[in-house]
């Protein structure tokens, strides 16, 4: 018990006195999650809204398609990712691999997937509760999409922060296409995972720390928006 | 909305209108002719065809059978610029007040130096001024429903078709809808209005279409419908009879 409050006493300092190595892993981390949620919300929410408003055979089983794909396990995301940009892969040539962006790349797989079906979700009961009068308008079903993205925006930031939440607690996917390498791709979790292999406990509970705080951050953020969505009656997931 | 205070409304035909459902006729209307000079109100029991009709005029659906001509024309996408209409409940977008009204200026091209004035003469007639910036999800009912008529208006329809927007108000707002509803007819806007109330009926229409199972049972001036009507359908009605 002792010795773990020991360790716990350190990597508090480690985080107060703003130690370089554990601030530039964390800032990694964000860069990466943030630059994959960002590319995920431009590609899965259009994607979302068009599979919410458009009507098409198959339209059923793509839904069903990309809300399995909510689920679909890290390691494998990362072993798919790591298949194509591998030297032998298709888009080996790209040189990617045991980068940041790969592990963007990876992330986008696994995010883009929720981005869609929450958007699809969201947007899908508003356009049913919107469609007479932007008929009536004269708005067609495609002009309609970013009329309705854009009145689903609170739950739909709500979506992004999700995505968030999963990019940046990821640690399967990211290990087999970053390779955790120091100061180029070691993130959050990948160092966490290695340090406590080590027993640098210090180290790992401190970015443990910084993670847990920001997904109560995040967490946060979804329930006041999600509240104030819901007072003014955009949310409807 | 239209200045031009002499023109004679739109006049909207029916021919060989018919919509079923399983076997069972939803809407049969064979001809209708609205061209009288002030407000059609459309009469008859819950289950009628009230609404399917009015959105048949509208081209919010197409029926199985027949054509909607306005002023001569077949009904299409195009012409359908030039009809607006109320539903029973406001559906309003979830931004201001005034972005409710900008969006459909923006959509008929406005530029944008016209579109705040216009904007504010709008609310104005609406008594909506000072609520520019409130969202229009805050609004009270009566208040909301004014601004879907304002909303409705701002695209300048020939003509406007009202949706029951006065069943869920109290009297005070019902009566600023039904000023802004003769407001638009004397402007020369085609109105055709559903209604359960008879005296709305009787304060609004100069033409009343009674209906009963999807069938036109009567047509005629207000007066001559509501005082004598023709057919024991509109009679039990009118007299508060339960008409199933």
């Amino acid at each position: 018990m002792q010795e773990f409050a020991s360790e716990f006493t350190q990597a508090l300092s480690l985080i107060l006195e703003g130690d370089s190595e554990l601030w530039a892993i964390v800032l990694l981390s964000m860069r990466v999650s943030v630059f994959a949620v960002l590319i995920s919300a431009l590609i899965g929410m259009p994607l979302g809204a068009a599979l919410a408003v458009a009507r098409f055979p198959g339209r059923r089983a793509l839904i069903i398609l990309v809300n399995a794909l909510m689920g679909f396990p890290p390691v494998v995301a990362g072993l798919l990712v790591y298949l194509m940009l591998s030297r032998s892969g298709p888009l080996g040539i790209l040189e990617l691999l045991y980068t940041p962006t790969a592990m963007i790349i990876a992330q986008v797989v696994l995010v883009t997937p929720i981005m869609a079906a929450l958007t699809r979700q969201v947007v899908e009961m508003l356009a049913e509760e919107y469609s007479e009068q932007l008929r009536s308008l004269g708005v067609s079903r495609l002009a309609s999409v970013p009329v309705l993205l854009w009145d689903a925006r609170l739950a739909l930031v709500t979506a992004l922060l999700a995505g968030f939440g999963r990019a940046i607690a990821e640690v399967g996917a990211v290990i087999i296409v970053g390779g955790n390498i120091n100061h180029v791709t070691r993130v959050m979790t990948t160092t966490i995972a290695l340090e406590t292999s080590k027993g640098n406990l210090a180290l790992a509970l401190a970015l443990g720390v910084i993670l847990v705080g920001l997904a109560v951050a995040v967490n946060a953020m979804v329930s006041v928006l999600t509240l104030r969505a819901e007072r003014e009656g955009v949310r409807h997931a | 909305m239209r200045d031009v205070v002499t023109e004679a409304p739109a006049t909207l035909e029916v021919r060989g209108l018919s919509i079923a459902h399983e076997g069972k006729v939803l809407l049969d209307v064979p001809h209708l002719c609205l061209d009288g000079p002030g407000p059609t109100l459309i009469l008859g029991p819950n289950g009628a065809g009230k609404s399917l009709l009015l959105r048949c005029l509208h081209g919010l659906i197409q029926p199985d059978r027949g054509r909607v001509c306005q002023n001569g024309v077949l009904l299409n996408g195009c012409h359908k610029a030039r009809q607006a209409m109320v539903f029973q409940r406001p559906v309003l977008l979830r931004r201001s007040v005034a972005a409710n009204l900008d969006f459909v200026l923006k959509r008929k091209s406005m530029p944008r130096v016209q579109r705040k004035p216009r904007i504010d003469d709008l609310l104005a007639e609406g008594g909506l001024d000072g609520k520019a910036r409130q969202p229009a999800r805050s609004l009270s009912g009566g208040e909301a429903q004014r601004l879907a008529i304002l909303r409705a208006l701002a695209l300048d329809p020939e003509t406007l078709f009202l949706d029951e927007p006065t069943s869920a108000l109290d009297p005070s707002a019902t009566q600023m809808i039904e000023r802004m509803v003769l407001r638009a007819s004397a402007q020369g806007v085609r109105i055709v209005m559903v209604t359960h109330d008879i005296g709305q009926a009787r304060r609004l229409a100069t033409e009343i279409v009674m209906m009963q199972a999807g069938h036109v049972v009567e047509q005629g001036l207000a007066r001559q419908v509501l005082e004598s009507p023709k057919s024991d359908e509109s009679r039990r009605y009118l007299d508060g009879g339960l008409v199933t």
